[in-house]
C-alpha cells in the first residue's frame, strides 16, 4: 500500500538513472508530487519552473519536441485548467509527446476546497485528439503505467490521489496493456465500471454483492483515452446492467463515455459520481462516501439496481 | 546575401504574400506585412536551416508565435523550397494542409501556434534540452507586440532568465498596432525595452523595415553571454503597401480588385529598381 504519486516517481526516478533523456518538469511542486529525490539526485534531468503552469507546459512541449522524455508533474487542478490551452495546442496538436502527472487529482485534496478539486480533468482532456487518458489503480499499476509512457507516442495525462491507496493489484502479475480494461471478477447479475481510485471500492463492492448472492462483473477501466469499448459492449450484453464509478463530475467521465458506448447497444446504466453542485466540504473520505462513490455506496446502488 | 540583396528578396516575398492572401482572400494581411523582412532575414541569412535539415537535431529553430502571420512564413517557406507554390495556392481552400495559423502539418513549421502568448515558453523548452544536450542550435521566437499582453510570456520571461538562455532569440515586431487600434489606447507598451531588462534579458532595438539594422543587429548578439536575448523590432503595420501602412483595419483586411492591382504595382516597381541597382 502506497501512494500512486510515490510510485510513480520512484519508478520514474529509476528509470531516469539509466536514461538521461528522461526529464521532469514541475511547478514549485517537488514536495507535492514528491519528486524532491528526483531533483537532488538528477539535477540536470530536473526544469523546476516557479508557480507557472502555462510556461511549464510551454516548456514540456520544447522539451519533448527537441527529444526529451519528459514528464511534467504538479496539482492536477491547475494543469487542466490554468494550462489547458497549452495542453491542447502545444501537446496535443502539435503531437509532442508529454507526460503530464496531475497528482491529487479529483477530490484528493478534500478539505482545501473546490478550487484544488480536479472534477473536469476526464470530460475536457478526452475532446483533445492526441490525448490519452490513464486513471492507475494503485501502486503497481502506476509503476508499471511509467514504464510504458517512457516511450509513449502522444500526450498522456495520468491522474493520481494524494494519500497511499490500498492494493487493488496484490502482485506484479498481471496484464496491464494500453486501452485494455482488466476484468477483477466475473459476474452475471451488473458490472461495475471504475476507474483512478474507486477501482479498489469497486472490486470490494464487488467481493460484498458476491456475500449477498449477487453476481457483479468488475472491470478496471485505468484507460479512458483509449479506452476498452470491447469490454463496455460484452458487459453490457452479458450482465444487461452497468454501474460506473468515478471521482468525476458526471458529465463527461467515465459514465458517460460508457453511455456513448453503448448507445447502439443501449441497457440501463447508473453514473456514480460527483453531481452538477458545488462540491460538499469534508475529507476526501467523507466527499466519496456522501456521494456513494465508495465501497457502501456502490454495494447501496447495485442492490437497488438489481432489485429494481 | 547583402542586405541589398535581401531587401530585393524580401520584397519579391511580399508580392508573392499579397498574391496568396488576395487569392485565399484570408490573412492578417497587416502583420503579415511588419514581420515578413526579419522572417526573409531569419530563413535566408540568419538561421542555420534548410529543407533538407527540417530533422537535424541540430538546425536553428524558429517559432512564429503571432501565428495569425503565417501567410508571411507560407511565403517565406515557400521561397527556400520548403514547400511548393502549388501548396501554397491551396490556402484558404476547403481540405487544404495550410490553415490561418502555423500547424505541424506543414514541411518546415515546427509546432501549432497562434493562440498568443504560447511560442516563447516552447522556445525556452527547446534553449533547455539544447543546453542539456550540448548543442550549438538556437531558437528565435517571433512575437507581436498586441501579443504582450498575455501573461504567459511574462512566466517564461523568468524562466528564460533563470536558466540563463543565451542561445534563445526572442524578437517582438512592435508595429504599434493590435486589432482596436494602436497598443497604446489598448494597453499601453511604451516601457518595453525597460521591463525586459528589468526580467534580465539582453535587449536591443533595430529597424525591422530596414534590413541593414537587421542584419547588423542579429550579428551583435553575444551568444555566450548567459542571458536571454530581446530584440524589439520596430516595424510599420502593413509595411511596403502605401495604403495600408499605419491603418488598424488593414489587420486582417482584404483588398478588393483594384487595392490589390496598385499594391502589387507598387511593389513591382520597387522590385525592378533594387534589381537594375543590383546589376549596376
Amino acid at each position: 500500500m502506497k501512494a500512486c504519486r510515490k510510485s510513480f516517481t520512484d519508478t520514474l526516478l529509476a528509470l531516469a538513472k539509466q536514461d538521461k533523456d528522461i526529464v521532469a518538469v514541475t511547478t514549485d511542486a517537488r514536495g507535492s508530487v514528491t519528486l524532491g529525490d528526483f531533483a537532488k539526485d538528477l539535477p540536470d534531468q530536473f526544469v523546476e519552473c516557479g508557480i507557472a503552469e502555462q510556461d511549464a507546459v510551454g516548456i514540456s512541449a520544447g522539451l519533448a519536441h527537441s527529444g526529451k522524455k519528459t514528464f511534467v508533474c504538479g496539482p492536477a487542478c491547475f494543469y487542466v485548467a490554468r494550462s489547458l490551452e497549452q495542453v491542447k495546442v502545444d501537446l496535443a496538436y502539435s503531437r509532442n509527446p508529454v507526460t503530464i502527472l496531475g497528482v491529487s487529482g479529483g477530490v484528493a485534496y478534500g478539505a482545501l476546497g473546490a478550487t484544488h478539486h480536479s472534477l473536469h480533468d476526464m470530460a475536457v482532456l478526452r475532446c483533445f485528439p492526441a490525448m490519452s487518458i490513464c486513471l492507475p489503480a494503485d501502486e503497481r499499476q502506476t509503476a508499471k503505467l511509467v514504464k510504458i509512457l517512457v516511450d509513449y507516442p502522444e500526450a498522456c495525462y495520468v491522474r493520481v490521489g494524494r494519500a497511499a491507496v490500498p492494493d487493488v493489484y496484490e502482485d506484479d502479475n498481471f496484464p496491464f496493456e494500453v486501452g485494455k480494461a482488466n476484468m477483477l471478477q466475473d459476474g452475471t447479475d451488473l458490472t461495475i465500471i471504475a476507474t483512478g481510485e474507486t477501482i479498489y471500492h469497486a472490486k470490494q463492492a464487488g467481493l460484498l454483492l458476491q456475500e449477498q448472492g449477487i453476481s457483479a462483473r468488475v472491470l478496471d477501466m485505468a484507460w479512458i483515452k483509449p479506452c476498452d469499448k470491447e469490454a463496455v459492449v460484452k458487459a453490457a450484453k452479458d450482465t444487461g446492467r452497468i454501474i460506473t464509478v468515478e471521482e468525476h463530475s458526471k458529465f463527461g467521465g467515465l459514465g458517460a463515455m460508457v453511455c456513448e458506448i453503448l448507445s447502439e447497444h443501449p441497457v440501463p446504466v447508473r453514473i456514480l459520481g460527483i453531481p452538477d453542485e458545488d462540491v460538499i466540504h469534508g475529507t476526501n473520505k467523507e466527499i466519496f462516501h456522501y456521494y456513494g462513490i465508495d465501497t457502501d455506496g456502490i454495494v447501496k446502488s447495485a442492490l437497488d439496481f438489481v432489485n429494481k | 546575401m547583402t542586405a541589398k540583396e535581401l531587401t530585393l528578396q524580401s520584397e519579391k516575398n511580399r508580392k508573392r504574400l499579397l498574391e496568396v492572401v488576395y487569392n485565399a482572400k484570408a490573412g492578417h494581411i497587416g502583420g503579415d506585412l511588419s514581420c515578413l523582412n526579419v522572417m526573409t532575414a531569419l530563413y535566408t541569412e540568419i538561421m542555420n536551416i534548410s529543407p533538407g535539415q527540417v530533422k537535424d537535431p541540430n538546425r536553428d529553430r524558429f517559432i512564429l508565435s503571432k501565428g495569425h502571420c503565417v501567410e508571411s512564413l507560407y511565403t517565406v517557406l515557400e521561397s527556400r523550397g520548403f514547400i511548393q507554390p502549388a501548396l501554397v495556392n491551396t490556402l484558404g481552400k476547403f481540405g487544404s494542409v495550410l490553415s490561418g495559423h502555423p500547424t505541424i502539418e506543414v514541411p518546415g513549421i515546427e509546432v501549432c501556434s497562434g493562440a498568443l502568448g504560447h511560442g516563447l515558453g516552447i522556445g525556452i523548452g527547446m534553449a533547455i534540452a539544447a543546453k542539456m544536450d550540448k548543442r550549438s542550435y538556437r531558437t528565435f521566437v517571433l512575437m507581436g507586440d498586441g501579443e504582450q499582453g498575455e501573461g504567459s510570456i511574462y512566466e517564461a520571461a523568468m524562466a528564460g532568465h533563470q536558466y540563463k538562455l543565451d542561445n534563445l532569440v526572442a524578437i517582438i515586431d512592435r508595429n504599434h498596432l493590435q486589432i482596436s487600434g494602436n497598443t497604446e489606447d489598448v494597453m499601453a507598451l511604451d516601457s518595453i525595452r525597460e521591463r525586459w531588462s528589468a526580467f534580465g534579458w539582453d535587449v536591443k532595438e533595430m529597424n525591422g523595415d530596414d534590413m541593414e539594422s537587421i542584419l547588423q543587429t542579429f550579428a551583435s548578439i553575444d551568444y555566450t553571454n548567459r542571458k536571454p536575448h530581446l530584440l524589439v523590432s520596430q516595424t510599420t503595420k502593413g509595411k511596403g503597401v502605401s495604403y495600408m501602412e499605419n491603418v488598424a483595419s488593414w489587420h486582417h483586411g482584404m483588398p478588393n480588385e483594384e487595392q490589390y492591382q496598385e499594391a502589387i504595382a507598387e511593389i513591382s516597381a520597387r522590385i525592378e529598381t533594387l534589381e537594375h541597382t543590383l546589376r549596376d
